[in-house]
């Protein structure tokens, strides 16, 4: 079995209005001092067999074109050994 | 009679008001349904607004890859007219039929207002029934309608004219550049976040000022044949 990790988050020159809003909750909950909040999302995904070559790439190419919008977003994708904690 | 395909997906809103929209302006609607890769010989194709898919991962994502959508990128490339309406512009920029992308309202609000436009461009098949410069109102209704591109595609645009309608008064959704709809470069696709087809008959709407979109659509195609 092989654990996939994909991070998606908006560009940097995208505006985020919802990390925006989170960071102003910070600051009324009393965390001085928070310059910026960006939010993102993170998946964890369970595959059968070994995650190698053709398979490997067709992943790659869905965190790309499914999992995030190249126009907006970048992701990281990480293949997790055995074992390894998805966080 | 000329006949029009509405698209229905699973979260689909708005496929009924098109359809109506389009029989009001004298065409015969036709409804597809996302899970058939047979779009019936229609004459163009309206993706309506909603909530496809939940609005699951992002708007339009998963709508993007349903098997109506492979069959209807090709013929939108070959110039089959194509409106994409709120959820429908949404899934075009998915395709990337369409460039840049619409994003979380900068507000964070769900925005429910009637919204005055400014038509940009008469050079779409969508369009061409109006003005340049023609002022018109009507229904706007999303949360995730802020259009977004980089500079140079912004600026790509407006030069070459693709910037369909603007928002006048307020922008609601922080759009760059005011932008409320574009086409591609043929000008036979066009995205919209507002929504024509809520405004087509004084009865129901705040005006008729969106019906040109649906007469547009039926006099360029009698004109092509």
């Amino acid at each position: 079995m092989a654990r996939v990790v994909v991070d998606v988050m908006l560009k940097p020159e995208i505006l985020d209005p919802q990390g925006r809003a989170v960071q102003g909750a910070l600051g009324r909950l009393g965390l001085d001092g928070v310059t910026d909040v960006r939010q993102g999302k993170h998946f964890v995904i369970d595959i059968d067999g070994d995650l190698e070559g053709e398979r490997h790439d067709l992943m790659h190419r869905l965190a790309d074109e499914l999992l995030s919008n190249p126009v907006i977003e970048s992701y990281e994708m990480r293949v997790l050994a055995d074992g390894e904690e998805a966080s | 009679m000329t006949r029009i395909g509405v698209v229905t997906f699973p979260g689909s809103l708005d496929d009924r008001d098109a359809a109506r929209a389009v029989r009001l302006a004298g065409g015969e609607p036709v409804a597809l349904w996302h899970g058939d890769d047979d779009l019936h010989g229609v004459d163009a194709v309206v993706l309506p607004g909603g909530f496809s898919y939940g609005d699951y991962l992002r708007c339009g994502a998963i709508a993007r890859f349903a098997p109506v959508m492979s069959t209807l990128v090709d013929a939108a490339r070959g110039g089959l007219p194509v409106l994409g309406i709120c959820n429908g512009f949404q899934i075009l920029c998915e395709t990337h039929l369409l460039p840049g992308a619409l994003t979380r309202n900068d507000s964070l609000h769900f925005i429910c207002r009637d919204q005055r436009l400014r038509i940009e461009s008469t050079d779409s098949a969508w369009t061409a029934d109006y003005q340049v410069g023609d002022e018109i109102v009507i229904p706007l209704k999303n949360g995730e309608g802020g259009f977004v591109a980089d500079e140079s595609t912004l600026d790509a645009l407006e030069g070459e004219g693709r910037v369909v309608a603007r928002y006048l008064e307020v922008n609601p959704n922080g759009s760059r550049r005011d932008i409320a709809g574009i086409r591609n470069e043929r000008g036979n696709v066009v995205g919209l976040m507002p929504h024509p087809e809520h405004a087509v008959e004084l009865l129901t709407g705040p005006s008729a000022d969106g019906l040109p979109f649906f007469t547009s659509i039926l006099r360029s195609l009698v004109g092509a044949a």
